[in-house]
């Protein structure tokens, strides 16, 4: 039995729907990320679980309760906001123990939580401090330890380091990771940043346009994208045009070149256009014959960036890039080369037809 | 190059004489009632008077409770337009300026028809009543203060996500606006606050029409009557007016920009 339920939810704002129909169950303790460009409806579903927004149709479970048309207030779900939202009147200590406080506990209890917080948020030494007073990270450890201080049954982050500059990013979300392992607290986190998702996540849910394209561990997400929007939107991908060939064989033409697909053409016929996926990784420039697929193009650009070196290859219509790492006794390729670059027949990776 | 330095400061001195000059002149003529030599004769006078005392008293209680009034009306007003009505907005900045169109002596007279003894709800018919519907006509009065003050408060903070916050928290409606709200909003209320005081200090019309003992009234009184003392009310009334504006700045500043300051 799924923990926190989201069953035909469905929310629209007069004439425009921006969320349709999700159907999602996380279970108890796990990570859960929501990815998807701006206006996908990741924010909004989080609030509807928030209870900021109600459904236009659907049910909100949490551990089996019906919480749809319960205020805020009365769900028990902890919240992180990209701003931080600390009440900048009170102090540190006095924000972390607001929530116990409201609850009517006793003063004795409040003062050991609110140490306890902020000892696992590694500050105990701010207690007495504004927020005024602490950088953007802190005031972010700060939110989290508040958020979590009253034993909510859902902890929900929406964007909780975009406001942050990167080298504070990458430390605080191996800290919300470590922090939500250790105390088990069933977490969804709202992001635009795949790297996040896919450093955080227990799984993945990737939303397009209000509907949700793709769930799945990072793994998954990653390496079988089902739409050409997952495929684009969760790492660096080079999307082609093919021709199938031969359907059941998996031979496929790109650019008149033949290659084989390990993995199917699903749902195509002979003769039929689709796109398929190839990830940079996967590529080998100049590479010996063995991989399974040779393509030969000729060098479009190529960006030296220090210690990798990207290279652009045109066949003909179709052009992928690909990283290699720099060698200083072999200068990178230059414009105009012709090359070959090769692949597995693993890694060549048929798309699904986009909905909508 | 000189002239074009010479020339703000000629306007500064002229402003400043403009401003302090009938000020200096006013001060000087309150201490005039000794004949041939300056005294505080005047300040004396007016102190000794019980009437000065019972008026400025009744005044700044009926003040205080327009403060307190007028608080409870705006802030969840000015909290709840910018939450979940932000299109009335322009509406309710309109019907709050009003009372800077309307007359004093229109307000009052629509009052004493409205709720005259022989009315529906008779506010005039007894003292008490009276004193509620002054209290009621200060706050109106002072709207257009308090509501500004209140709503610059309110647009220096993220009230939406403050409040989403709070809720998340467990905060009722009550704990967010007194708890969340109204201490972040403090220097927009006392702003508010110290100009109401202000205003209902001096306020005569609605004072004399409703036939209050208010220190207005009395000030006119003196005035007509006597010829020290009205000077040295004017300077008492003056002094109180500024007193309000320094309490602001104490009281209205924001502990994070004393902080800014501080570095």
């Amino acid at each position: 039995m799924a923990f926190l339920e989201l069953e035909g939810v469905t929310k629209s704002f007069g004439a425009h729907q921006v969320v349709q129909t999700v159907d999602l169950a996380i279970q108890r303790g796990e990570f859960v990320s929501f990815l998807g460009p701006s206006g996908c409806g990741k924010t909004t579903t989080l609030r509807m679980i928030a209870g900021f927004e109600e459904p236009s149709a659907g049910t909100i479970r949490i551990a089996d309760k019906d919480v749809t048309h319960l205020k805020p207030n009365q769900r028990n779900v902890g919240m992180v906001f990209q701003s931080y939202a600390l009440f900048p009147n009170l102090t540190v200590g006095q924000n972390v123990g607001f929530g116990l406080k409201v609850q009517k506990k006793p003063t004795a209890e409040i003062k050991a939580r609110v140490e306890e917080m902020l000892r696992l948020i590694k500050l105990p030494q701010l207690a007495d401090r504004y927020p005024y007073q602490l950088s953007g990270g802190q005031q972010q450890r700060v939110a989290l330890a508040r958020a979590i201080a009253t034993k909510p049954q859902v902890l929900l982050l929406d964007e909780p380091l975009s406001a942050l500059d990167a080298k504070i990013r990458v430390s605080l979300r191996e800290e919300i990771k470590a922090l939500q392992r250790e105390l088990g607290i069933t977490t969804v986190y709202v992001t635009h940043d795949q790297e996040e998702a896919l450093s955080m996540s227990d799984r993945i849910v990737v939303m397009s346009e209000g509907r949700v394209e793709q769930v799945g561990t990072p793994f998954e997400i990653y390496n079988n994208p089902r739409t050409r929007f997952v495929a684009s939107f969760v790492g660096t991908l080079n999307i082609l045009s093919a021709h199938v060939v031969d359907a059941d064989g998996g031979r496929l033409a790109i650019d008149g070149q033949e290659v084989v697909t390990a993995r199917g053409v699903a749902g195509a016929v002979s003769g039929a256009t689709v796109s398929v996926a190839l990830r940079p990784e996967a590529l080998l420039l100049n590479g010996a014959s063995d991989l399974g697929n040779r393509l030969s193009g000729t060098i479009e650009e190529v960006d030296f960036l220090g210690s990798v070196v990207r290279v652009r290859t045109r066949f003909n219509e179709n052009a992928v890039s690909l990283d290699t790492f720099n060698n200083p006794n072999a200068p990178p390729p230059r414009h105009g080369d012709k090359v070959t670059v090769s692949f597995a027949p693993e890694d060549i990776l048929v798309l699904e037809a986009e909905t909508g | 190059m000189k002239g074009g330095r010479i020339a703000p400061w000629i306007v500064v001195v002229l402003s400043g004489l403009y401003f302090v000059l009938p000020l200096v002149a006013t001060f000087e003529f309150s201490l005039r009632k000794r004949r041939g030599a300056y005294s505080f004769d005047a300040y004396r006078s007016v102190f000794e008077d019980n009437h000065f005392l019972e008026s400025f008293g009744y005044s700044t209680l009926v003040a205080v409770a327009a403060i307190l009034f007028g608080i409870l009306i705006v802030v969840p007003t000015a909290y709840w337009i910018r939450l979940k009505l932000p299109r009335l907005r322009p509406y309710v900045e309109f019907i709050t300026l009003m009372p800077l169109v309307i007359p004093p002596i229109v307000v009052v007279f629509g009052y004493l028809r409205l709720y005259n003894s022989s009315s529906w709800l008779p506010f005039t018919a007894s003292a008490r009543a009276t004193d509620l519907l002054l209290i009621f006509s200060y706050v109106t009065l002072a709207l257009p203060y308090t509501y500004r003050a209140v709503d610059t408060g309110l647009r220096s903070i993220d009230v939406r996500t403050l409040t989403e916050a709070a809720q998340c928290l467990g905060a009722g409606w009550p704990t967010i606006l007194f708890r969340v709200i109204l201490p972040n909003v403090r220097s927009g209320v006392m702003a508010g606050a110290f100009l109401t005081f202000a205003i209902v200090i001096g306020e005569f019309t609605i004072a004399s029409l409703l036939d209050r003992p208010a220190f207005g009234p009395y000030l006119q009184n003196i005035g007509a009557n006597k010829a020290y003392e009205p000077s040295a009310l004017a300077i008492i009334a003056f002094g109180v007016t500024w007193l309000c504006m320094g309490l602001i700045n104490v009281f209205g500043r924001d502990p994070r920009d004393a902080a800014a300051a501080k570095k």
